[in-house]
């Protein structure tokens, strides 16, 4: 068997960026989580109900996956920020030619979406959230993920695997830690700079206007970091975001268990088609 | 409960494997009772349990007896599933050597939850 998805490397803004895509029609733009890569969305990338009406992209974030880290990494930190993350994504889907895309983000992603129903609402279709909150305080020391007398990967790894449903499917949840196993180090805690010290949208997040682009936001109910009530506290200040608390998923609910997602997304992008 | 954990542990070589370099005696805290587990290559060789005096160990997990009731319930509840889960809604502390806590994290993470059984 042979997948629909097909991979290809752009240069865009001096980053080698590897992206995937599958699909004809409406562009869909997904961000994955902090520290792993679109690999997350293989199932989406698969599913060819979704495939007949939008055109799929998942592309890795530079430093992860097969995205380089700019020349000259070794010498610096990396740290994600609301302005790189923001500037990243719609430079990727200009340069991908992505007209007025739909952009779904989990985690991370989930957050950033915020950020871009602020400042690009005019030139996106829609945005969806998954594990979308406005903040998340630091309650674990993160410099433990990034720390010669400790595994990265297993660490990571070890991190991610509790973030998920004890109800998923085992062969999902594995493959879901090996994403984060294979990180770069220091990539996953530069990513929670971003989730947990510098992205706090709480304040700016009450002037979404969703009658320009619609919010949905959802969220696995096992999830703890970007937990049910993180989503309905960020979402009570978005008049018209529309929440849908997931059973049984957790906090990769496109990685850890494709085809209960599948069946919250697929209503979602219909919604969104009919519009 | 905690007494079961070599049989659990020690016949699952998917668990061991993980804990394979770690040679630790590590504190459970379950309301007023105390164990001291301690672990060879992966495998538990034993577990204690308290009142202790002057003993040492290298990291200590502490959390009231419901927190741990609901921990190991199978399946457990949203938010109460895992040991960072715990950790964010302040039902649970980590103490002592956190270094070798987060080099073991995920061989700790399903140990524990191999009680569940």
């Amino acid at each position: 068997m042979i997948e629909p998805i097909v991979g290809r490397y752009a240069h865009i803004d001096n980053h080698r960026i590897y992206y995937e895509e599958a699909g004809a029609g409406i562009p869909l733009l997904c961000l994955h989580t902090a520290g792993s890569d679109g690999r997350q969305w293989r199932a989406v990338l698969n599913d060819a109900e979704i495939l007949k009406h939008y055109r799929v992209v998942a592309f890795d974030m530079p430093w992860h996956g097969k995205s380089s880290p700019p020349k000259g990494w070794q010498g610096q930190d990396y740290r994600l920020t609301t302005e790189s993350y923001t500037t990243m994504i719609m430079t990727v889907a200009k340069a991908l030619e992505l007209e007025r895309p739909v952009v779904m983000g989990c985690s991370i992603g989930g957050r950033i979406v915020l950020n871009l129903a602020l400042k690009h609402a005019r030139e996106l279709r829609a945005l969806i959230g998954l594990q979308s909150a406005a903040y998340v305080e630091r309650y674990y020391d993160a410099s433990w993920l990034d720390h010669a007398e400790v595994h990265g990967g297993r660490a990571c790894g070890g991190l991610a695997y509790g973030l998920m449903s004890p109800l998923s499917p085992e062969e999902h949840k594995w493959e879901t830690v090996w994403h984060y196993m294979q990180g770069g180090p220091g990539v996953f805690s530069g990513d929670l700079h971003f989730y947990q010290v510098e992205g706090d949208i709480r304040a700016r997040i009450g002037a979404i206007d969703t009658k320009v682009c619609p919010l949905y936001m959802l969220t696995g109910e096992y999830d703890y970091s970007a937990s049910p009530r993180d989503t309905e506290l960020a979402a009570a200040k978005i008049p018209g975001a529309k929440v849908t608390i997931m059973k049984g998923l957790g906090h990769f609910p496109m990685s850890e268990h494709p085809e209960a997602f599948l069946g919250y997304l697929r209503p979602v992008l219909d919604e969104i088609r009919s519009r | 409960m905690i007494e079961h954990l070599p049989e659990v542990v020690n016949g699952d070589p998917a668990i061991v494997r993980w804990g394979r370099e770690m040679h630790e005696t590590f504190m459970l805290e379950i309301g007023d009772t105390q164990y001291l587990v301690t672990v060879r290559a992966g495998r538990i060789e034993k577990v204690e349990k308290g009142p202790f005096v002057m003993r040492a160990w290298s990291f200590a997990i502490r959390a009231k007896r419901e927190c741990w009731e609901h921990f190991f319930r199978s399946p457990p509840s949203p938010g109460w599933h895992d040991l960072f889960a715990l950790l964010r809604r302040g039902e649970m502390k980590f103490e002592g050597n956190q270094r070798v806590l987060m080099a073991y994290l995920l061989y700790i993470k399903l140990a524990l939850q191999a009680l569940r059984r």
